[in-house]
């Protein structure tokens, strides 16, 4: 029965996509560094095979902040690109301005509901329709370790963040430096993302920071997770400020400092270095999170259009992006996970089958929750005020009592 | 025919400019100052609030923060190169050697943009690479500089680079003004017996007046719209400790998609910049009717 389903599926994917399909797609993105403009060239060639042509839009820098400053004006000028890369609440906003087409048929007619975990695929719908295809998951707590560091000093890899600080102060007196962080704001708030779900768990995650509960927020768990956030200070050197998130890496890759609390895109940085995990470097979770995932989902959102070609090339492209093929592709270029389940993972590493693992079982015990620093969990307006916060403090020698006040002023004030 | 075109071709050679200027200055003014009346957050919807987002505005601690930092960076910035410029002025006026090179020299700076001069003084504050090191390799392991890096101390990292940068400026004015100063009013005073030093004080500088206002009126302004010198030199840090309101302008209006409080905020700023320049605006145009 199930087979016949599957063949009948497949057929009817055939009948939709005839081998003519002509029009064009206008993707902006801003996937510019080497291995993810390798991706992009993937799909545009796959796409090409099914007689779609693909017009980059490629605007680099800022973390995609230009290309979003870009999308804008064009979206008012009455000339939006045929998709365009934007992820979490943004899409709801774009949606609720009325911009965003529907690809509901391409999704049913791919089961995406069945492919996609059912947190992910909230994030790409818009009252109740797939208006955006994911493209990748990031796991965004991870902890990257330097193991011959960790043998010199004689500390071992913390599971806990009271172990943390243990390990970190045997780091410190052994003369490394024990976390390499940069100091930036997001940076800052990676590890205060990381600091929450380790000290407060996925349900005090998912109260305060997803659904910016203010009587979660004003707890004795926020106050202790100020309390902790604020003791890893010590453990950063004082050139931090500034610093991009791949030196700080590079410094754990050359022995300079134990640890880096990153997303896995870090992972790229050691590959390149011709790192291997487990032996030169290691992967685990972040303290206190190994139950759990913070998600970072990277997606392309389809804009309404007039043309009829355009929008049927639109929905090839949708079609393309959930092949296991590019899901393969794109995710072993760039370091994540592929956001669809079930597929053979025989090419990806140690580290990504982790993440793998971790995703399914987390998103079956709850500990799956939306990256507040990477835009997935709320508005841009609160994870503004979250990335004030966190940065203030963690910049100051402000108490824990303080940064709670703060933290509780800032988001009430953004909502 | 021929006489009206002559009596009108001012006006019509005039008047693209003059368009030109209406509709992209106070025409974008006047939208500005509609858009923080509205909620308007990614994108302009015009469902007006009031004046909610101003209220918003001033319970935001970031604006505050960036408020003060204003207020030390014109303060600093304007006194600290008023008074490095004219002395350079002065120095360079007493007939030195070389003066045109010198001059040349104390100039060049203006002739960076503030891009560059933000991301070179990032690299000789950096304690990792620059005066801290230098001089801890000098044999002085003790010796700390590190502001850039110290919440408290990184704006006036920025004025150390503004000063740099302006003061070179601020002693061409002065230099022009002193070299207006009519010679036999000097030799007047040499005759009365004053001192070099009273010369300067009692004289010299009284007259030169109407330069101290010009430079302070286009100092100001350079200080009001600062950008582009926080963001290559600082970013902002550490945390948003060295923020100017033209960055929270930038941050919350485009990247944090608040366009109605980034708007209000542009309006404080222009509020900023008219108490500066009516005043000024005022009393040169009286003393044209005088």
């Amino acid at each position: 029965m199930n087979f016949k389903l599957s063949a009948l599926a497949a057929a009817t994917a055939l009948a939709l996509s005839p081998v003519t399909q002509a029009g064009e797609v206008e993707v902006l993105h801003y996937w510019t560094s080497g291995g993810e403009a390798a991706s992009v060239n993937y799909l545009k060639d796959k796409l090409a095979s099914e007689g779609v042509s693909w017009s980059d839009f490629a605007v680099a820098g800022g973390g995609g902040e230009s290309a979003m400053t870009v999308l804008k004006s064009r979206a008012i000028s009455g000339n939006p690109p045929t998709a365009a890369q934007i992820k979490g609440p943004s899409i709801q906003e774009w949606g609720e301005l009325g911009f965003l087409a529907s690809i509901n048929d391409v999704a049913e007619r791919d089961n995406w509901d069945e492919l996609l975990p059912s947190v992910v695929s909230d994030v790409m719908k818009y009252n109740g329709e797939y208006v955006a295809a994911p493209v990748n998951v990031h796991r965004v707590n991870w902890l990257w370790a330097n193991p011959e560091v960790f043998q010199k000093a004689g500390a071992s890899i913390p599971t806990t963040w009271d172990d943390f600080l243990v390990q970190a102060q045997k780091l410190k007196d052994a003369g490394y430096i024990a976390l390499a962080h940069g100091g930036q704001a997001w940076q800052d708030a990676t590890v205060f993302e990381a600091v929450v779900l380790g000290v407060g768990g996925p349900e005090y995650y998912q109260q305060a920071f997803v659904e910016s509960n203010i009587q979660a927020l004003d707890s004795d768990t926020t106050r202790k997770v100020f309390e902790t956030f604020g003791q890893l200070r010590q453990y950063i050197d004082t050139n931090s400020p500034g610093r991009d998130w791949n030196v700080a890496t590079s410094m754990v890759i050359n022995g300079e400092a134990g640890m880096q609390i990153m997303g896995d895109w870090a992972k790229g940085e050691f590959t390149v270095a011709n790192k291997q995990p487990g032996t030169d470097y290691v992967c685990v979770a972040a303290p206190g999170t190994s139950g759990s995932f913070t998600f970072n989902v990277d997606s392309f959102a389809y804009f309404a259009q007039g043309d009829a070609d355009k929008t049927s090339a639109q929905k090839a492209m949708a079609s393309a992006i959930l092949s296991t093929d590019f899901q393969e592709v794109f995710n072993l270029n760039k370091g994540s996970i592929p956001a669809r389940l079930g597929m053979d993972r025989s090419a990806f590493d140690a580290c990504a089958h982790a993440s793998m693992d971790a995703f399914v079982s987390s998103s079956q015990t709850g500990g799956l929750v939306p990256s507040f620093a990477h835009g997935m969990a709320v508005s841009e307006a609160i994870s503004g005020a979250i990335y004030d916060t966190a940065t203030n403090y963690f910049n100051s020698t402000d108490s824990a009592e303080q940064g709670v006040q703060q933290l509780i002023a800032a988001i009430s004030a953004a909502q | 025919m021929l006489r009206y075109l002559e009596r009108s071709l001012p006006r019509l050679v005039l008047a693209p400019t003059a368009i030109a200027m209406f509709v992209c200055m106070y025409g974008f003014i006047a939208w500005t100052a509609g858009l923080s009346l509205t909620k308007s957050r990614m994108l302009p919807q015009w469902e007006f609030v009031g004046f909610d987002q101003y209220a918003r505005l001033f319970a935001n601690p970031r604006w505050h923060v960036a408020l003060d930092n204003l207020l030390i960076f014109i303060a600093l910035f304007i006194g600290i190169s008023l008074v490095l410029g004219l002395l350079l002025a002065i120095f360079l006026d007493r007939k030195v050697r070389a003066e045109g090179t010198l001059r040349t020299i104390y100039l060049y700076p203006m002739a960076i943009s503030f891009v560059v001069t933000g991301t070179a003084w990032k690299w000789i504050l950096n304690p990792g690479l620059g005066i801290e090191k230098l001089v801890r390799d000098m044999g002085f392991s003790n010796f700390e500089f590190r502001w850039l890096v110290e919440q408290d101390m990184a704006i006036y990292t920025i004025v150390i680079a503004a000063v740099w940068q302006s003061s070179g400026f601020v002693m061409a004015m002065f230099l022009a003004g002193l070299r207006g100063v009519d010679e036999s009013l000097i030799k007047a005073a040499q005759l009365d017996g004053a001192s070099v030093i009273q010369t300067y004080w009692h004289v010299i500088l009284p007259i030169m007046k109407p330069v101290f206002f010009g430079a302070v009126v286009i100092l100001s302004h350079i200080a009001i719209k600062s950008f582009d010198l926080v963001q290559a030199l600082t970013g902002g840090g550490p945390g948003y400790s060295s923020d100017l309101p033209a960055n929270f302008m930038y941050t919350f209006a485009f990247s944090r998609a608040q366009m109605g409080l980034g708007a209000a905020s542009a309006m404080v700023m222009l509020a900023g910049v008219l108490a500066i320049l009516v005043p000024y605006l005022y009393s040169e145009l009286r003393t044209k009717k005088v």
